[in-house]
């Protein structure tokens, strides 16, 4: 391999980039060094297994990849903004659109969910920490490790360029050479890893570690997404990683399972992509649904309306999104009745998340509406989702969408239903838990800035691109004619574009200034709460989350003690002795083989590999000799740290 | 609350009128043959249903939302309802009643679609085969026996089955103004029923990302009379070169070309439906190596493609014998 072949050359914004990397790290390792943090960042924070720690490097991760996926959909958009535009050319962009769909779904909105599952499930539970404490460091180490090999792809090797999707025979060897497509396949397989265990985890958390009389039917309904999420995490990601390692092997290997030669089958790419691919759209959907209840509810002060049609219609939305997944190629000549088969099933997703609208409005119903930010962005949801949700059913009708099929009209679809889904979630779940996790709250004034210019630019962003989708323009291209008359529409979306970037800085600046000047909580009841995480004591849960385990009586059970004023305090008595389990830097070493694994496999440097993949087994063997059965809290420190009088 | 809301509604307001007046501009929606109408009817079906969903829920979230806003006497709070069974089953059937109005004609449709247009179901189809290679598209008439590249003729008010295949990546042919698409793949045939009603010029192009060359992966489709074609047809079969394998060859690589015209087809020596292997061959028999785009050499390639493609456009010569 020739340098030239390593280091991407030639274009000033990546030297841009190259720079600014190199002078981010010596900027961090100086501060490191400087003041002294290095046993600090080791002890707190890379060797931890604490649930909280870890949801909240997930969503500082998450955050800085939202960064990440933002200015390429703003290089896109402005690539796109007028056309023959020069600004990026086809093979930038083609890379640009891979890595920022990639980025988003699977690096930005996952971990963000995953990171306030962590931060929260377990407290809502009653739980002390998540079933294995020491997989779920795993987990957020090899997501962690993923999501970095997949985004060097950009200055060392060159980044994938076949979409998100990587169809065969495009992403082949024969048709996209080189390290790019390998990155998408080592990186997503190591990432996949962390994901399937934290679904088999917190399955295990949920089903085993509730808070005594905690039953299924008094679960809190984020919980209750959260369990319905990890099923299917559980039968969708061995889907992925059986497609992506029989690809890598193509790639690597020279098998034919998906290749044009060989009598491999591009189609059975494909149909095992959208086998996982649609599920994963639920997985990242149905924790956000989670959250707007709990908000809702919260700030309707009223119990959720029909709580288990909510349950119910959860449950069938995650059965039927493993029975639509044709509905991405009805194009590729299936026939008639496959084609009408899937339309209905598709269609009949749209019934269970109808039924979930509607029990939302009537929560609000005879309630008490406070307008916090949270609050905002939920009412901001079920506005803008249903234009997502309408336009999907809209999609699923086969015959209809032989002509919207891969045109702007589907990019804009699934932004309405990824970003006024999901992230609208994020941004929610992120503000409404915020003090629970850092002690105070974000500024509720510029969080409504974030709020409104967010909200607006992104309508101003996608709804534009319906029509652009009806007047017959493709997704992927990077740029049009003239004469197309695509260029006013364009002009308008690109402005959306940046007034959703704006308002990612107001967010940021939000966070820099409340960290600042915000009033700190001296409860851990921020919001006058109903479930069991606002219950604790001290604003921030302590490590061990609970001195005493709650006991549950019904649904909203912390509600309804305040309500009957009943709150019990925690007395000194009541204190035990708490297990609690043993920091470890092996996760943090073992990803770290992973990544010099799947670094190695990119570059096809097998010794490299082989090197990275001794590691990971050595890890693991030492790790099954490690005896450690974790320590016990003495009852002083509980009430140290509790602050109890004696 | 109803002044935050404003910005909602004045932009819904606004969105609507848009695209109340835009509609007839947009080419899905103004179609020129009776695929094509069969689709724009559904869509505009949908799109009422659509728009009546969205008031629904719009006005019950405005109404909800203004009338239960936390203030001063605030009326009618009952926080410990939980749900009702009646509601809830109202909100179950609604949607399903949608979803069978709208089940009823898209499944009508997808059939009907499979088939010759209704109202030309006794005229024999023309058959084209359409085949995709990165990134042009190479056209074969087994009945004329000629073959055009990046551009078609087609009698009007006469079906046109299209055959389907690709010489490598999977791509997607579109003819947005004739009727909704449908992939194109190596290794196998799909087929595709269009028809034009109106003479004229439509855009047709590749819609599925088939990598760097994808944005102008298009061509050109002429609609024109019966006998216009006929003549076009007999004069190309007589005028036009025969295309050699050694020609057909050097348009397995990837890159664009002009649109071209021959008296004969390749259909005679390989269809890619059953060789999905033969594109890859070729460009192995020509010494074609595919580049890494980044390296020295991939960027060298590069330039080499555009200043084809600069070349092309600036040669006034429009193909062999054709001319438009
Ligand atoms: C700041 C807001 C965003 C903007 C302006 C934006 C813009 C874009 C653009 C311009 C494309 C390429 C369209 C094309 O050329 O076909 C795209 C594709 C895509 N975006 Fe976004 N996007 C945004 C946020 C998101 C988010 C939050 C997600 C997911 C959670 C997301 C997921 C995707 C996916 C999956 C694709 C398809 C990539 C592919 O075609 O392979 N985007 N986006
Ligand atoms: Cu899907
Ligand atoms: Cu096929």
């Amino acid at each position: 391999m020739k340098w030239d072949e390593f280091f991407v050359t030639g274009d000033p914004m990546i030297y841009g980039a190259d720079v600014s990397i190199v002078l981010t790290m010596v900027g961090i390792l100086f501060y490191l060094t400087k003041y002294k943090k290095w046993k600090w960042l080791w002890d707190e924070w890379l060797t931890t297994v604490d649930h909280k720690k870890l949801g909240i490097m997930y969503i500082v991760s998450a955050v800085l990849m939202l960064f990440r996926g933002g200015v390429d959909a703003l290089l896109m958009r402005t690539q796109l903004a007028v056309p023959e535009a020069k600004f990026l050319d086809s093979q930038h962009y083609n890379e640009i659109f891979t890595t920022h769909g990639t980025i988003m779904i699977i690096f930005m909105a996952m971990p963000f969910l995953i990171g306030l599952i962590n931060v929260v499930v377990p407290l809502q539970i009653g739980a002390r920490d998540v079933a294995y404490p020491y997989l779920n460091a795993v987990s957020f180490w090899t997501f962690f490790i993923g999501a970095m090999l997949f985004n060097i792809s950009f200055v060392i090797g060159g980044s994938p360029s076949a979409g998100w999707t990587s169809y065969m025979p495009l992403a082949s060897n024969e048709l996209s050479p080189g390290p790019g497509q390998n990155y998408y396949l080592l990186g997503l397989q190591i990432a996949g890893i962390g994901t399937l265990l934290t679904g088999i985890n917190f399955l295990v958390t949920i089903l085993k570690m509730r808070a005594p009389g905690m039953t299924l039917f008094r679960m809190p309904m984020f919980t209750w997404s959260s369990l319905v999420t990890m099923v299917i995490i559980i039968f969708a990601f061995p889907i992925l990683t059986v497609a992506l390692a029989l690809m890598t092997f193509d790639r690597l290997f020279g098998s034919h399972f998906f290749t044009l030669q060989g009598a491999g089958m591009d189609m059975l790419w494909a149909n095992l992509f959208w086998l996982w691919g649609h599920p994963e759209v639920y997985i990242v959907i149905l924790p956000a649904f989670g959250m707007f209840s709990e908000i809702i509810s919260t700030f309707s002060r009223k119990t959720l309306f029909g709580y288990k049609a909510m349950i119910w219609s959860m449950l069938l939305i995650a059965g039927y999104s493993f029975l639509v997944w044709v509905h991405h190629f009805f194009t590729m000549g299936s026939g008639a009745l496959v084609n009408s088969v899937f339309s209905i099933t598709t269609m009949a997703i749209g019934i269970p998340t109808g039924v979930k609208i509607f029990n939302w409005l009537f929560t609000m119903y005879r309630g008490k509406i406070q307008f916090t930010t949270p609050m905002l962005w939920s009412l901001g949801f079920i506005v803008n989702f249903v234009i997502g949700g309408v336009t999907g059913v809209m999609l699923a009708m086969a015959a209809a969408d032989y002509q919207y099929h891969n045109t702007y009209f589907l990019v804009s679809h699934f932004h309405y239903v990824l970003i006024a889904g999901t992230v609208f979630a994020c941004f929610a779940g992120l503000i409404y838990w915020y003090p629970k996790m850092f002690g105070y709250k974000l500024n509720e004034r510029i969080g409504k800035w974030v709020f409104w210019v967010f909200t607006i630019g992104f309508n101003v962003c996608f709804f534009p691109q319906y029509f652009l989708g009806l007047d017959g323009m493709p997704r992927r291209v990077y740029t049009y004619s003239e004469e197309s008359g695509w260029g006013p529409l364009n002009m308008v979306s690109t402005i959306g574009g940046f007034m959703m970037g704006i308002a990612f800085l107001i967010l940021v600046y939000n966070m820099y200034y409340s960290f600042r000047y915000a009033k700190r909580e001296t409860t851990g009841d921020a919001w006058d709460g109903r479930t069991l995480e606002w219950s604790t004591p001290t604003a921030m849960p302590p490590f061990y989350n609970f001195a005493k385990i709650p006991e549950v009586t019904g649904l909203d059970h912390f509600w309804r003690q305040k309500q009957a004023g009943k709150v019990e305090k925690l007395k000194a008595e009541d204190i035990k002795p708490i297990h609690m389990p043993s920091n470890s830097g092996v996760p943090f070493i073992m990803a770290s083989f992973f990544f010099v694994a799947g670094f190695g496999m990119v570059f096809e440097w097998m010794w490299m590999a082989i090197f990275g993949i001794i590691g990971v087994f050595g890890t693991l063997f030492y790790r099954s000799f490690e005896y450690d059965d974790g320590y016990y809290v003495s009852v002083e420190e509980v009430i140290e740290t509790e602050k109890i009088s004696k | 609350m109803m002044r935050r809301l404003k910005p909602f509604f004045t932009f819904g307001l606004l969105m609507a009128v848009f695209m109340l007046s835009g509609c007839s501009d947009m080419i899905v929606l103004d179609p020129k043959g009776p695929v094509g109408a069969e689709q724009r009817d559904l869509i505009m079906y949908s799109i009422w249903f659509m728009l009546f969903i969205l008031l629904v829920v719009y006005a019950l979230t405005a109404f909800i939302v203004y009338k239960y806003r936390d203030r001063k006497n605030h009326k009618g709070y009952d926080p410990d309802n939980e749900g009702s069974h009646l509601l809830e089953t109202i909100w179950w059937i609604i949607p399903i009643i949608i979803v069978i109005a709208l089940s009823i004609p898209t499944v009508k449709s997808i059939y009907s679609l499979e088939g010759p247009p209704e109202e030309s179901k006794d005229q024999k189809p023309l058959v084209i085969h359409a085949t995709s290679v990165n990134w042009k598209w190479v056209f074969s008439y087994p009945e004329q026996d000629i073959e055009t590249v990046n551009y078609l003729h087609i009698p009007e008010d006469r079906p046109v089955l299209f055959k389907l295949t690709s010489a490598d990546s999977m791509a997607s042919f579109w003819v947005p103004q004739l009727g909704g698409q449908k992939y194109a793949m190596a290794g196998m045939e799909t087929e595709l029923y269009l028809q034009a009603d109106e003479q004229g010029t439509y855009e047709g192009r590749n819609s599925n990302f088939t990598g760097e060359g994808f944005t102008n992966h298009t061509f050109d489709v002429m609609a024109m009379s019966d006998a216009e074609f006929d003549k076009w047809a007999s004069e190309t079969k007589a005028d036009a070169p025969e295309l050699s394998k050694g020609q057909y060859d050097k348009l397995m690589l990837p890159g664009h070309v002009k649109q071209m015209t021959f008296s004969s087809t390749h259909l005679d020596w390989v269809d890619h439906a059953k060789n999905p292997e033969y594109a890859l061959d070729a460009r192995e028999r020509l010494g074609y190596e595919e580049k890494l785009p980044h390296s020295k050499a991939g960027k060298e390639e590069k330039k080499k493609r555009e200043e084809e493609m600069k070349k092309l456009e600036e040669s006034e010569s429009h193909g062999d014998s054709h001319a438009h």
